[in-house]
């Protein structure tokens, strides 16, 4: 079977049940492919056994990136480009450039952290990202489950296990 | 609902005794002998032949100890406040972390009354070498050294007396802020009590209602305190910024505390409960609310340097101008912005007692720095200094 493209689906109500029964399909020694769900439930990263985000460096990176860039910025501007007097300070006084400083390194943090999240996400524009279940965007929760990736079970003991685990509904996904 | 025995495990029961008390009284009486060789040492120094040319505002020795005084008693009622400010913030803000350690913070109130009666005796003995606006000829107008402009303010500390006379209002203040204070820490203290022995949550619901009026209560309270305690040491000049400032200073000192507490007993075997996703929580409070008094500092500053008006400058010239002072403004942002900043930027220094208790130790002292920059230039112009 052709990886990536056949999955189970079990659909959950609950949050809490569906923590649960991450852990249960896991130790039952069925690979998750991804959990789906409207919004952050705590714990589901540690449950499913992700590794911690890279997302941090990108942001310490952009956020470098927003300093350096408004303190060239203001720097050339005001004491070489133009310099004007304004309110008798130095041309370069560093007071007066903490901030836009501080503007732009948080924009460009965000920004940036924002941009790799969506490209890495591929929410990127010219992505074109597969929707499991339209619910999942309102109320329900889905659980992925590859079965190229659990190839020892079919697909009716897959879905038995998810629905011991308190799935209200098991579908069935093809992509093509 | 009748009282239940709930399971308590005494064994985590905190005594303050023994190998506690030990280390404590040590201090104690280490802080004693510097206190006395600190007085001896500036009396040696003398200061004697300016007394006989300058007259009543010669610079005696003990102006430095009033100076002293007056930086404790304000540093540690706010870190003591701020225990009570913290635990009523959980409880209004509905958190669930912070359960296992709120008693840390809880407890500080204990000083309350302490700091109370401390502040209100020592405003008699020191407040007229502190405060500049209590000298009553500056309200006279026939004096030659009346000031119009203190004679504006005065009514804000003698209000409904006679300008010069007897500060009253000012007296109550401190008294109604240190009182209130007091007595809401008190009550919420026998409410956490009566919630651990009760089931049922209306213990809780009073807790939350009791924290947001004291809450509203503080956000006041502080503000006025900070001008009243610390903004008028130099009457002239004028912050809108200053209750803010004096609040973010009072709150990360009173975080590091509690980090400091809270991982000091975690080390030795107590708050079983707390694990580390606690302790990142607090590393946060701390990183952000350094962040936070750093903010508040440099709007303050900002605006001052920007605008350049003589009467709100005269603040930062007496202070980054001087050369006693100068290094120590650095020193200040040294401590508890950049190296905190820079050292709880990660997640892994967040989680580990070893940055924290090193970062809240700086922020401790560095906030101690901080109120002394506050008191010292006002009230001990060029004999002050940290040493």
């Amino acid at each position: 079977m052709e990886r990536d493209k056949h999955f189970v689906l079990g659909v959950y109500e609950d949050e809490d049940v569906l923590l649960d029964a991450v852990a249960q399909v896991r130790n039952s020694g069925v690979k998750i492919h991804e959990v789906y769900s409207p919004f952050p439930v705590h714990g589901l990263d540690e449950a499913l056994g992700y590794k911690r985000s890279r997302l941090p460096i990108a942001a310490f990176l952009f956020g470098m990136l927003g300093t350096t860039l408004a303190l060239t910025m203001q720097f050339y501007m005001m004491k070489f480009d133009w310099p004007m007097i304004i309110g008798g300070k130095d041309f370069a006084g560093f007071p007066n450039f903490v901030p836009v400083t501080f503007e732009l390194t948080v924009l460009l943090a965000a920004f940036g952290m924002c941009g790799v999240f969506f490209v890495s996400s591929n929410l990127k524009p010219w992505g074109q990202p597969r929707i499991f279940d339209i619910r999942v965007t309102d109320d329900k929760h889905v659980m992925a489950i590859d079965l190229a990736a659990n190839a020892k079970l079919d697909e009716q003991q897959i879905g038995e296990v998810l629905k011991a685990t308190g799935a209200s509904e098991v579908n069935k996904k093809n992509f093509d | 609902m009748g009282k239940q025995v709930i399971d308590i495990n005494w064994d985590q029961k905190f005594d303050f005794a023994g190998t506690f008390k030990k280390p404590i009284m040590k201090v104690l009486v280490l802080g004693a002998i510097l206190l006395v060789a600190g007085i001896v040492i500036e009396m040696m120094a003398g200061g004697h032949e300016e007394v006989a040319e300058a007259g009543d505002h010669a610079y005696h020795w003990y102006h430095r100890l009033f100076a002293a005084i007056w930086v404790n008693n304000i540093y540690f009622a706010g870190i003591a406040v701020i225990g009570v400010f913290f635990f009523a913030l959980q409880y209004a803000a509905q958190a669930g972390w912070s359960a296992p350690i709120l008693r840390i913070p809880l407890s500080f109130g204990n000083w309350l009354p302490y700091a109370a009666v401390i502040t209100i005796v020592s405003y008699f003995i020191v407040g007229h070498d502190i405060f500049h606006w209590t000298h009553s000829y500056l309200y006279d107008v026939n004096d030659p050294q009346y000031d119009r402009i203190i004679d504006g303010k005065g009514g804000f500390f003698f209000w409904p007396m006679a300008k010069g006379s007897f500060p009253i209002f000012f007296i109550v203040r401190m008294v109604v802020f240190f009182a209130a204070w007091a007595l809401f820490f008190n009550k919420l203290k026998q409410l956490s009590y009566a919630e651990d022995l009760e089931k049922s949550d209306s213990y809780w619901r009073r807790t939350r209602t009791v924290s947001a009026i004291f809450l509203v209560f503080f956000a006041v309270s502080s503000s006025v305190a900070a001008w009243d305690w610390i903004m008028s040491i130099d009457t002239h000049w004028f912050s809108t910024m200053f209750g803010w400032y004096m609040f973010a200073s009072w709150f990360v000192a009173g975080l590091s505390a509690v980090t400091l507490i809270t991982l000091f007993l975690k080390d030795k075997g107590y708050l079983e409960m707390v694990n580390s996703n606690h302790i990142h929580d607090l590393g946060k409070f701390m990183f952000a609310f350094s962040i936070f008094w750093t903010y508040i500092w440099f709007s303050q500053f900002l605006l001052i340097y920007y605008a350049n008006i003589p009467e709100e400058s005269v603040y930062f010239v007496e202070r980054l101008q001087s050369e006693l002072y100068g290094p120590l403004v650095f020193v200040n942002l040294g401590l508890n912005f950049i190296l905190p900043f820079l050292v709880l930027m990660t997640r892994d220094a967040k989680r580990h007692g070893v940055f924290l208790k090193v970062v809240s130790v700086l922020i401790i002292v560095g906030h101690y720095i901080d109120y002394t920059l506050m008191v010292q230039p006002g009230t001990l112009r060029e004999h002050g200094g940290l040493v």
